[in-house]
């Protein structure tokens, strides 16, 4: 409604904007308009892998995964729709010993904060994953409770129960510009309405930096292109999602039995989300050796969304310290699926109390300026 | 006449007419979004089957013209290729991609 003043106003429809909206709900802020300048999940939402991984190497990361897979475990009954979260492991592949070493330390870690994720063998590997090629492997780790959403059914899920508990939703509606004054964050105005709030949370995924810009911030983050693709549904063959990082590659059979595979490439940041040739070519090339089964089957469809990266491939969370009552919860560089109901549950948090939850704390967006890269080995 | 509701729409993904004018009435209002809501229009024929009937009926229960519900974007390979083939095409062989590449 124009004229009225919100609690907060979302920018961005994403599983983050509409997870931010659920969780002030949840604390009591209702006040809440969730506004987009597409439709829910088309951005990288409704383009991503959804794997959900709890191996990482750092603390923070590994606590993030850890308290999002607890919270994904029960999403389905609390949100009053089927996720289609499944935990069907993940399995990491190391081709030398040096990554091997690195492993293992990553698993001291994950194992003392609860991750039951292990060493396993190549021939290990080769029972969890009986079409694996195990030439050049060294060893490998594997995760039970690691697994993967359905990212369509988990953003709508999100966005219906923000809605029932008293959040606004507008699509098609893209925000133009955020006013402020000496207090801080005032209004949003898009090509719509204007609408007062001393609140703004900043979920633009892609467009972040330009969300930034309208309040006068530079953020330090870009869009990049990544592309997938899926194939058709084949006979149960395996359930982790494999993923290496020396091919880039990740891999997974879903719920349906169909395959849905990513790859990183060299990429310029920019916007262009086309799909090209040359990653299906190159796909082809990477998921047949791994995978030399795969072979026969036939891809449906391929195409790309962004990654939003940040300097150190770490989201920027919290409120900007250099204009209140604007939060940001962009950044999130390829892993904002798997890390989306505890960020967004923290945002929720760091917005209700005005306080800044001491997990997120490292992910603030004046860091890349201080120097203090949050550096974390494990991303793809 | 009156339609029959689970009349099959989308034959890939199995989606009823029923199913689309509910989610219409949710505010589901162009093809793309019946696409990411109800995954119609994501199997295999990628929606050459149904692409033009979803958009029929979104339009009709939108009193909307065609063209303004359906703007969907055509996704390679726009046929079904397997990776063989693919392999094939670039005189490719299946090489084990060195460690650092
Ligand atoms: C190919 C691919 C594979 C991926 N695989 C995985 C994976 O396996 N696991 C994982 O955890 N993550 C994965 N990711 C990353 C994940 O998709 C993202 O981190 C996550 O979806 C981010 O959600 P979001 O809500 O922040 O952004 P988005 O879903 O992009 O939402 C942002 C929204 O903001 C809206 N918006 C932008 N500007 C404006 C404006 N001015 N006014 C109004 N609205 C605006 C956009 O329309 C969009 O809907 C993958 C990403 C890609 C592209
Ligand atoms: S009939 Fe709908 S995708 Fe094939």
């Amino acid at each position: 409604m124009p004229g009225k003043t919100y609690d907060a106003v979302i920018v961005g429809a994403g599983v983050i904007g509409t997870a931010v909206g659920y969780y002030l709900t949840k604390r009591g802020i209702r006040d809440v308009l969730i506004l987009d300048k597409g439709y829910v999940s088309c951005g990288a939402t409704g383009r991503c892998g959804a794997g959900v991984r709890q191996q990482w190497g750092l603390e923070m990361n590994c606590r993030l995964a850890k308290m999002s897979v607890d919270m994904f475990a029960g999403l389905s009954d609390e949100l009053g729709e089927d996720i289609e979260f499944e935990q069907s492991g993940y399995l990491v592949l190391a081709y030398d010993d040096d990554t091997v070493e690195l492993y293992r330390k990553n698993l001291k870690l994950q194992n003392s904060l609860g991750i039951p994720a292990r060493l396993v063998t190549p021939a290990e590997a080769r029972e969890i994953v009986p079409v694996l090629n195990i030439e050049g492997l060294v060893a490998a780790t594997h995760c039970q409770t690691d697994g993967h959403a359905n990212p369509f059914k988990t953003n709508f899920a999100y966005a219906h129960a923000a809605v029932r508990e008293g959040c606004e939703l507008h699509t098609f509606e893209t925000v133009t510009a955020i006013e402020t004054d000496v207090k801080g964050v005032r209004a949003v105005a898009t090509d719509k309405g204007r609408y007062e709030t001393r609140t703004v949370v900043n979920c633009a995924g892609g467009h972040a930096a330009e969300v930034g810009k309208l309040a006068g911030l530079k953020l330090d983050c870009f869009p990049e292109r990544h592309q997938i693709l899926v194939t058709e549904p084949y006979e149960r063959l395996f359930d982790p999602m494999v993923i290496s990082f020396v091919h880039h590659l990740y891999c997974q059979q879903v719920v349906h039995g169909a395959f849905i595979m990513g790859l990183g490439m060299p990429e310029a940041p920019g916007f262009n989300d086309d799909s090209g040739w040359e990653f299906i070519e190159a796909m082809a090339r990477a998921v047949t050796s791994l995978l030399p089964i795969l072979a026969g089957v036939r891809v449906i469809r391929q195409w790309a969304g962004l990654y939003t990266k940040t300097p150190d491939a770490q989201p920027i969370l919290g409120e900007h310290p250099d204009l209140p009552g604007f939060y940001n919860a962009v950044g999130f560089s390829g892993h904002g699926f798997m890390i989306a109901p505890a960020t967004a549950s923290l945002t929720a948090e760091a917005i209700a109390c005005g306080c800044t939850p001491e997990l997120i704390a490292p992910l603030d967006a004046k860091r890349f300026e201080r120097g203090d890269l949050v550096l974390e080995p494990n991303v793809v | 006449m009156t339609e029959d509701d689970s009349t099959i729409i989308c034959r890939c993904e199995d989606i009823t007419l029923g199913e689309i004018k509910q989610a219409v009435a949710r505010g589901y209002a162009t093809v793309d979004e019946i696409k990411h809501y109800l995954r119609a229009g994501m199997g295999p024929c990628q929606g050459r089957t149904c692409g033009h009937l979803v958009a029929q009926v979104v339009a009709r229960e939108t009193g909307r013209p065609v063209a303004e519900v359906w703007p969907m974007r055509a996704r390679p390979p726009y046929h079904l290729v397997p990776f063989s083939t693919i392999l094939a095409e670039t005189g490719g062989t299946v090489a084990f991609p060195k460690v650092g590449d």
